[in-house]
């Protein structure tokens, strides 16, 4: 099989308005695939309708070939997911939330290690809540990864993390796609997205409005910033003329 | 098994860190077990029975921890989980509703025999409470009550739009069947005719099941409270897994 990740006429309204509008994508194994847009282009709404979390109007999702709906335990065995807004039980320590999520997994990774890996290592004894945002951000990312998923999707992957951290998350991504792993990420920092993405998809009010590398988009806007790119092809205002 | 014990143990500990359920579901048993001890003390139930007050009571008081459990406690942590979008997060790994809500129902059992055991003690040490009855009887009605009535938690607990709504079903069911199930106030105490609204509370028939068989009086018709709880059991926790809501 060559793709990890394959989406074909995604739709999505809710109550009339539309929120995506028949997206297709294909994620080869191994690449990084950014999906990118401004707030509210619909890049959320595609995840949960990818991952089953929302219902889709039309269109059909496949994740390592299988059905996230009908498939659901089989593929997030192998699937890790960091959600934008991920929560967590009141006063539950980082340990215990790092434990509970690795005895839902068959082949769950050392938790402790990778807590290491991300800058977090021995605040197993600390209070979730108690953890700064760019602390809990990368505690998430380390839960997507601990069932050692073969595919990651990461909402909003470096939101809150200081450029030290980021450089750190992005060379243990790095790592991770050598060894085989397919990202699907969204972000907001076009310095993130020209670092790790090997494709992107760029959404305009639920519409794809460029697909293609981060070199492409740069050509076709004749900018050599890939920032001014983005928001040439992602900018509402011109939309609107 | 061995991730049931881990979720378990990790809700236990949450559980425990709240405060609420140790307050509602061990500490207000044995206050109710107090309050009715040193009223009636070893005072026999009626002149010449052969119970006291208290032995006959002391089904109604293992309920409270029940009540809370099932129609407090475990509503309330699912739907604050689903609020919190906790369960969302649980929908993209191999979690299952079933396991989630075993566990849930695991915890709050544990909670019930605590309980119970606590007021046994109490009531043995301090009032001489005899079990007259017939044990392994009085502990299958335990047992029946407590499961029937933690899976209507489970059910609402299961398929509650938010938290609001959860909170709102529970006290409807909680304060009804607490004040009047004869849970905390001794249905014996009551007016007739108030006994005959509350004995449509499912509840009711757990308590009389277990004060039958605690004190040994003749039970012929338990067919009918088995009968009852059985059912809401497989109702209620069948619905509740069939129709779980994540979101």
């Amino acid at each position: 099989m060559e793709y990890a990740i394959e989406v074909s006429g995604l739709s999505k309204a809710y109550g009339g308005r539309r929120a995506v509008d028949g997206l297709s994508f294909c994620v080869p194994r191994g690449t990084v695939f950014g999906l990118l847009g401004a707030n509210g282009a619909g890049k959320s709404t595609t995840i949960d309708c990818m991952l089953g979390t929302k219902r889709m109007d039309a269109g059909r999702v496949r994740i390592l070939g299988m059905d996230p709906v009908r498939e659901r335990r089989a593929l997030f065995e192998r699937v890790g997911v960091q959600f934008q807004e991920g929560d967590y039980p009141k006063d539950i320590l980082v340990g215990e939330l790092c434990e509970e999520t690795a005895c839902l997994y068959r082949r769950a990774k050392n938790w402790r290690a990778l807590l290491e890996q991300f800058g977090i290592g021995g605040r197993e004894k600390q209070r979730v809540q108690s953890l700064s945002g760019g602390e809990r951000q990368r505690l998430f990312i380390v839960l997507a990864l601990i069932p050692g998923p073969q595919a990651v999707i990461l909402d909003e992957l470096t939101t809150g993390l200081d450029a030290r951290a980021r450089r750190d998350v992005w060379s243990r991504l790095g790592a991770l796609k050598a060894q085989g792993m397919t990202l699907l990420l969204t972000s907001h920092f076009m310095d993130e997205v020209e670092a790790l993405c090997d494709e992107i998809c760029i959404l305009k009010r639920g519409v794809p409005v460029f697909r293609g590398t981060v070199e492409e988009a740069k050509a076709r806007c004749g900018c050599a910033r890939f920032e001014d790119a983005y928001l040439m092809l992602s900018d509402e205002r011109e939309g609107r003329g | 098994m061995k991730r049931f014990l881990i979720l378990l143990k990790n809700e236990g500990r949450l559980s425990l860190r709240d405060m609420n359920m140790p307050i509602f579901a061990l500490a207000m048993p044995l206050i109710i077990l107090t309050v009715l001890g040193m009223l009636y003390g070893r005072a026999e139930a009626a002149p010449g029975a052969p119970y006291t007050f208290l032995e006959r009571s002391f089904g109604a008081v293992c309920a409270v921890s029940m009540c809370a459990g099932g129609l407090m406690g475990l509503p309330m942590v699912v739907s604050d989980y689903r609020e919190r979008k906790i369960l969302k997060r649980f929908r993209v790994t191999p979690m299952s509703p079933a396991l989630l809500l075993a566990v849930e129902v695991a915890m709050y059992m544990l909670y019930c025999a605590a309980s119970l055991a606590l007021c046994a003690v109490a009531a043995v040490c301090f009032w001489g409470v005899r079990l007259p009855g017939h044990p392994a009887a009085f502990l299958g009605a335990w047992l029946l009550t407590m499961v029937s009535t933690l899976s209507i938690g489970m059910l609402v607990g299961g398929v509650a739009k938010d938290s609001r709504q959860a909170g709102v079903i529970a006290s409807i069911l909680y304060f009804p069947m607490l004040v009047f199930s004869g849970t905390t106030l001794p249905l014996e105490v009551m007016p007739e005719a108030m006994r005959a609204v509350m004995r449509v509370f499912p509840l009711t028939q757990g308590i009389e099941l277990m004060k039958r068989t605690f004190v040994g009086m003749q039970a012929p018709d338990a067919l009918l409270p088995v009968a009852v709880m059985l059912m809401v059991t497989a109702v209620c926790s069948g619905l509740s897994v069939r129709f779980f809501r994540w979101e």
